[in-house]
């Protein structure tokens, strides 16, 4: 068990730079998600952490020892990935022992380790097939035991459930998570899934072209998104994003149509300010007063737990909403909707960091 | 996985075989059956006559003092030849699949003397080994070794071992290089980060992923070794000095068309496939066993 600190890591491929200065510590015992699209550097920072790829710049720390010129063999972890990279020609016993057998554990130590992993994971009745006879979810958890009979300093993952169906993806991510709370093993973790993210992170880093967009917990990441990037990122459906002004006394803000939502607190600093404005679909509720604009109602999704209103206001711009519950509108409807209180998100229009609240 | 095709036309399947079955016929099936029938013959010396004597070419192989040495030297010959090229082969795949500058050149290079004929190929060795002219050949003399293989047996089959071995490295190389790029690069990395060093890495994990690779290429050098170095031999040594190269193949060669025996030279190529039938089923049998095939 222990810290892992990234220092102000990059990476460059030739002119290419991958991961533009990257810092965060993570705590012992923590579970980070690191969160982005596709070509983001998720999984190059997570390799740099393994030993996999070079550093560019910066430090890697593991346990309170630089790693940066260690072999993956010397960092004292275990990585899982994307595709398992299970030892094919190896039966489930020796996947899990190959690990212990290089670093000398005694015979019968190996063999009560993996067989503890083996009933952890229910693996006990497959231990003497090969990787080819398992089926998916079961080769994910020979993968899984393989990081956890080493009994490492830290756990990397590499979007190890993606190459699941959905139903198993849930069931082991749960698992996961239980595994972890466990066992206790400071854990990174790359995925682009959100809800993977929310549910199995203890912190989320969300990532953006190689730069941290934000480091914070699941809810602060949903609540107080650092940046539109992250907005548009966490959520879903997608949160709304429009744009307003903030009016002349500072006390609201214009939206579109011409509706005046007010602010949370006065910014009579930002008077006549242009700022991107989020709302959160499931922040939209039907209702009329001065904060409602008027919208046309152009589909309707019923998820059957709640409703997804694709509208337009009337100057053209989209606008989800979600509803609890059965549909009780259809399409061509016009409705009059309103956000809830305090469920505002302002940005600044040039280059969309989350202003001051 | 096998899928089953189904033909709507009967006689389809029997016209794609055809090519195949009409190449094995003529090029295989019919010589073969021509050595056996010509090795339980004896032949006039102007092949007029041809005269039936049941076993008598095979009692004369088995009686005669040299055949012995023949096998002696077949054997040396063969077995190195096949674990040098297949050995120098891995090596140079494993250099080129790792990251390397220039390896599209390094690979061009490497696969260049496959496409020599064996006589060109022999003569360039011959600029190396040549005593007189030869680079490396002078070179050893100068060290005071002395080197001239046309008067030391021991040397003329290194030398033919050399060249045989390096005409095959070419070949061996290309299924390497495909084997080697086959495994899944995630497969090593997650052996590194288990602890394990490159030479631990190659072998728990490399070599035994290759196997179906090595074990194709072990059949195929071996047959190489055996059937097709004569033009290596022939135009290196010519067998010499005395026989010390003189492998299987090159005396059937020998007695054949030199000698003009050809019941004992057909008898002796039907020794020849019998020993390769045997070889192979035995590596067939119990070295495929530990082959893994995914
Ligand atoms: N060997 C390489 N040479 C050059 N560029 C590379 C190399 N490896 C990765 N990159 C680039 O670095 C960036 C980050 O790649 P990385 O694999 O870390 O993305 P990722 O966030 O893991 O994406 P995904 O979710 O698709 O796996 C990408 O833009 C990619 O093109
Ligand atoms: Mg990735």
């Amino acid at each position: 068990m222990a810290t892992v600190e990234i220092k102000n890591v990059r990476k460059s491929y030739g002119p290419v730079e991958a991961i533009k200065g990257i810092d965060i510590a993570v705590q012992d015992g923590e579970f980070l998600v690191l969160l982005g699209p596709s070509g983001c550097g998720k999984s190059t920072l997570l390799r740099m952490v393994a030993g996999l790829e070079s550093i560019t710049g910066g430090q890697v720390v593991i346990g309170g020892r630089v790693v940066n010129d260690l072999d993956p063999k010397d960092r004292d972890i275990a990585m899982v990935f994307q595709n398992y990279a299970l030892y094919p020609h190896m039966s489930v016993f020796d996947n899990m022992a190959y690990g212990l057998k290089i670093r000398g554990v005694p015979k019968p130590e190996i063999e009560t380790r993996v067989a503890k992993a083996a009933e952890i994971l229910e693996l006990g009745r497959f231990l003497t097939r090969r990787p080819s006879q398992l089926s998916g979810g079961q080769r994910q958890r020979v993968a899984m035991g393989r990081a956890i009979v080493r009994e490492p300093a830290a756990f990397l993952f590499d979007e190890p459930l993606s190459n699941l169906d959905a139903k198993l993806r849930t069931q082991m991510r749960i698992e996961i998570k239980r595994l972890q709370d466990r066992l206790g093993i400071t854990s990174l973790y790359v995925t682009h899934d959100q809800v993977e993210a929310m549910t199995l992170a203890d912190r989320i880093l969300v990532m953006n072209h190689g730069v941290a967009e934000q480091i914070g917990t699941p809810l602060e990441v949903y609540q107080r998104p650092a940046s539109l990037f992250v907005a548009g990122f966490i959520g879903s459906p997608p949160m709304n994003v429009l744009d307003g002004v903030i009016d002349a006394s500072g006390q609201g803000v214009v939206m579109p149509g011409g509706a005046l939502l007010p602010l949370p607190r006065p910014r009579p600093d930002d008077a006549n300010r242009p700022v991107k404005l989020g709302i959160r679909p499931e922040h939209l509720t039907i209702s009329d007063g001065l904060a409602a604009s008027p919208i046309l109602v152009e589909l309707v999704e019923a998820l059957g737990a709640d409703t997804v209103v694709y509208g337009r206001l009337p100057d053209g711009e989209s606008l989800l909403i979600r509803m609890a519950g059965l549909p009780s509108c259809t399409e061509g409807d016009q409705l009059s909707v309103a956000p809830q209180p305090g469920a505002l998100h302002l940005f600044d229009a040039a280059h969309g960091r989350r202003l001051a609240d | 996985m096998q899928r089953r095709v189904i033909f709507d036309n009967k006689l389809l399947p029997y016209l794609l075989l055809a090519p195949q079955v009409a190449v094995t016929l003529v090029f295989f099936i019919w010589p073969a059956a021509q050595a056996i029938w010509q090795s339980v013959h004896i032949q006039d010396a102007f092949g007029l006559r041809s005269e039936f004597v049941w076993f008598e070419n095979f009692t004369a192989i088995f009686t005669d003092p040299n055949y012995v040495g023949t096998l002696r030297t077949t054997a040396i010959f063969s077995v190195s030849v096949t674990a040098l090229s297949l050995s120098v082969s891995l090596l140079l795949a494993s250099l080129a699949d790792s990251k390397i500058k220039g390896a599209a050149v390094y690979k061009t290079l490497l696969i260049w003397p496959y496409a020599l004929a064996p006589a060109v190929a022999a003569v360039l060795w011959m600029f190396i080994f040549n005593p007189e002219i030869g680079s490396l050949g002078r070179l050893l003399n100068g060290w005071g070794y002395n080197w001239d293989y046309r008067l030391n047996g021991d040397q003329a089959l290194t030398m033919v071992i050399l060249a045989a071995s390096w005409k095959q490295v070419s070949y061996n190389f290309i299924f390497f290089l495909a084997g080697l790029q086959a495994i899944p690069r995630s497969v090593l990395e997650a052996a590194s980060i288990d602890g394990a060093g490159p030479v631990r890495r190659f072998w728990s994990i490399t070599f035994p992923l290759l196997s179906p690779t090595t074990f194709f290429l072990l059949v195929v050098d071996m047959v190489y070794a055996f059937c097709e170095t004569f033009g290596t031999i022939h135009a290196l040594t010519h067998g010499g000095p005395g026989k010390a190269t003189e492998t299987l193949i090159f005396r059937v060669y020998q007695d054949g068309v030199v000698n003009n025996d050809l019941g004992g030279s057909s008898a002796q190529s039907v020794l020849l496939m019998v020993i390769l039938i045997v070889l192979t089923t035995i590596q067939f049998r119990f070295v495929e066993r530990k082959v893994h095939y995914s």
